[in-house]
């Protein structure tokens, strides 16, 4: 009877088991509640990629808010004017952007070769054991704070610069025709060139680095194709490394470039902070970073206030230009890897 | 055959000459790393002492220490730390998780780039612009959200990067078994890549704990002791700037002690986030 009983639920139960298994409730439930808390987590880390961007909406909008006043002052004169006189209030961004410019023209021109010399060192020449500890002390280079390359620029550096170097330049490059007005006057160690030479030291880490990684996803084949045919390390280096990775290197140089059109403390200090457009790289001269330095706290005048903001401006946009192309290539690179150039 | 060999020594002449100038360029970049830490070594050293840790930036003639100073770098890198890691792991994520690379996320890692190396002086000025000149007084506050904002990308750069290193398998599996996504996210690829994102964390730490640009207009400098982040807060880097422009002879010997102790501590972060990164990548 119990068991007629029993079977008959069994059967009943079983008939009703497919109508109770279409509706899964539970799952639902559960996939309901965790798409919310997804959605939610989602665009958490949303706003907060969002942030990065409002970041840099942000400073140029600031930065113009607060250059307003100097431009609506002066207009388009503000860029080609070399006056910098806060006693009469004139304002011109011509000798801090020369100044800026030529300073990392100098860190480039002796930047790129050593550079190079050095990505070529670590990828080509050096024993393995010594390519991680070598390659960090590079790296390390550029994490020395750069205050302390001022302070070493200015007390240890500009002395002997001045007592060595300079002479030497002014005895030789100095007489050539042409290039000779560029080092002339009081060879005191503190100047544009000195602060060009500083500026250098601290751009080879990261074009090094850039250079010995693009040199490194050099795919061995080609390499080992041209060592094949009786290519010498440099000639496989030069005609083969250089022309597959160039797109790359030029992206290491423009970050080199980014790095040193904005670096203050160190050009602060040795610069020697004078509102001059001289021919000579001896003179003392002036960055756009190193004007901000010396003259923002001190700065009461609306005018002069937003003049260094309007600086800051230019120096923002300068760099974003430079840094943006630096991405772009370096991104057509990391595309194109593996393709034949 | 004269000829060929002629050019023959020629061109294992070139390779020679070539490959000792990148051996040069080599020694010329070490011997500037060395040079500097030895000078820092010189001048730094024989300015140790224990007043340094304990005595407060003195007026100009006499002696004192660093107290304040290394106490407020310390504050505001580590209030800087605690407010830019969140947001800089959780744009990562975005970037790396969600993002992958839609227009948003492309958009975002090409800004991000750019502000890892913009000049830190700027941010610098958009802080003040924004905060100091609306509170009307430099403030330890507005010192560490500079200091944040430049800490900032290089998080979200290595958290996107270690996160692109976890297998997918990984995130398969956790779903595989019902984990919704924020839980896989944070509990496996995030737990997974850890030691890497902490690395992030130390090498941001390292580079905003040497910067100085950006505190000249923010936090400014304080003599005394200070742990009111709404007053102007003395810290090293804007203290060996003031000092090593000095006339005075104390105050030389201070911001050389000073640069010892901060190139240390940087180096030796930047060190560390290196070892502690080479021990821990996924294979």
């Amino acid at each position: 009877m119990s068991a007629t009983a029993s079977s008959v639920s069994v059967l009943t139960s079983a008939k009703s088991a497919p109508v109770a298994r279409r509706e899964p409730t539970p799952p639902h439930k559960r996939e309901a509640s965790v798409g919310w808390q997804d959605a939610l987590f989602e665009k958490t880390t949303l706003f907060f990629a969002l942030f990065v961007l409002a970041l840099l909406i942000a400073i140029i909008g600031s930065l113009v808010y607060g250059a307003i006043p100097a431009l609506s002052t002066f207009g388009p004169k503000f860029f080609v004017t070399d006056v910098w006189n806060p006693v009469t209030k004139q304002f011109g961004a011509l000798a801090p952007i020369y100044g800026t410019l030529v300073t990392s023209a100098i860190a480039l021109l002796i930047g790129i070769p050593v550079s190079f010399g050095i990505a070529l060192f670590l990828t080509e020449m050096c024993p393995p054991i010594l390519k991680r500890p070598l390659g960090t002390a590079v790296e390390l280079l550029a994490a020395v704070p750069s205050i302390i390359y001022g302070m070493w620029g200015l007390f240890v550096f500009a002395p002997i610069f001045g007592d060595t170097v300079q002479p030497a330049l002014q005895n030789t490059l100095g007489r050539v025709w042409l290039i000779g007005d560029l080092f002339q006057g009081a060879p005191n160690g503190i100047g544009m060139l000195a602060a060009g030479f500083i500026l250098s030291i601290m751009v080879i880490p990261f074009i090094a680095s850039v250079m010995r990684d693009v040199f490194e996803i050099v795919p061995p084949v080609l390499k080992e194709s041209a060592y094949g045919i009786g290519c010498t390390t440099w000639e496989v280096v030069w005609n083969v490394v250089l022309p597959y990775t160039k797109v790359g290197v030029i992206g290491g140089i423009m970050l080199g470039l980014g790095r040193a059109l904005g670096e203050t403390m160190a050009v602060t200090f040795v610069i020697g902070n004078a509102y001059r457009i001289s021919t000579s790289l001896f003179a003392p001269g002036n960055s756009i970073a190193s004007a901000l330095a010396n003259e923002f706290n001190e700065a009461s005048d609306p005018v002069h206030l937003s003049s260094l903001i309007t600086l800051g401006l230019i120096l923002f946009m300068l760099t974003f230009i430079v840094l943006a192309c630096s991405r772009l290539l370096l991104a057509q690179l990391a595309k194109g890897e593996g393709q034949a150039t | 055959m004269a000829d060929s060999s002629l050019l023959y020594r020629r061109r294992i002449w070139v390779n020679r000459w070539n490959l000792a100038m990148s051996l040069l360029t080599m020694a010329f970049g070490m011997s500037f790393l060395i040079w500097i830490l030895i000078t820092l070594f010189a001048r730094g050293f024989e300015a140790l002492s224990p007043a340094l840790f304990t005595q407060m930036t003195p007026p100009p003639g006499s002696d004192g220490g660093l107290a304040n100073a290394i106490f407020g770098s310390f504050f505001m890198v580590a209030v800087a730390t605690l407010i830019s890691t969140p947001i800089g792991i959780l744009a990562g994520i975005y970037l790396a998780e969600f993002g992958k690379n839609g227009t948003v996320a492309s958009l975002t890692r090409f800004i991000n780039d750019i502000l890892l190396s913009a000049p830190s002086i700027v941010i610098g000025l958009f802080i003040y612009t924004v905060v100091v000149a609306r509170v009307h007084h430099f403030s330890g506050w507005a010192g560490s959200m500079a200091l944040a904002l430049l800490a900032i990308p290089v998080v979200v750069r290595t958290t996107e990067n270690m996160l692109r290193l976890v297998p997918n398998s990984l995130r398969e599996a956790a779903i595989a078994l019902g984990a919704p996504m924020w839980k896989v996210i944070l509990m496996v690829t995030l737990k997974a890549v850890r030691a890497g994102v902490i690395t992030g964390v130390l090498l941001a730490v390292a580079r905003v704990s040497g910067e100085t640009a950006p505190l000249l207009f923010t936090a400014l400098n304080n003599q005394f002791w200070n742990s009111d982040m709404n007053a102007p807060m003395a810290n090293l880097p804007v203290v060996i700037f003031q000092f090593a422009a000095s006339p005075f002879v104390e105050w030389q010997h201070l911001a050389w002690a000073g640069a010892l102790l901060i190139t240390l501590a940087v180096l030796a972060l930047n060190i560390s986030a290196r070892v502690l990164f080479r021990q821990s990548v996924p294979k």
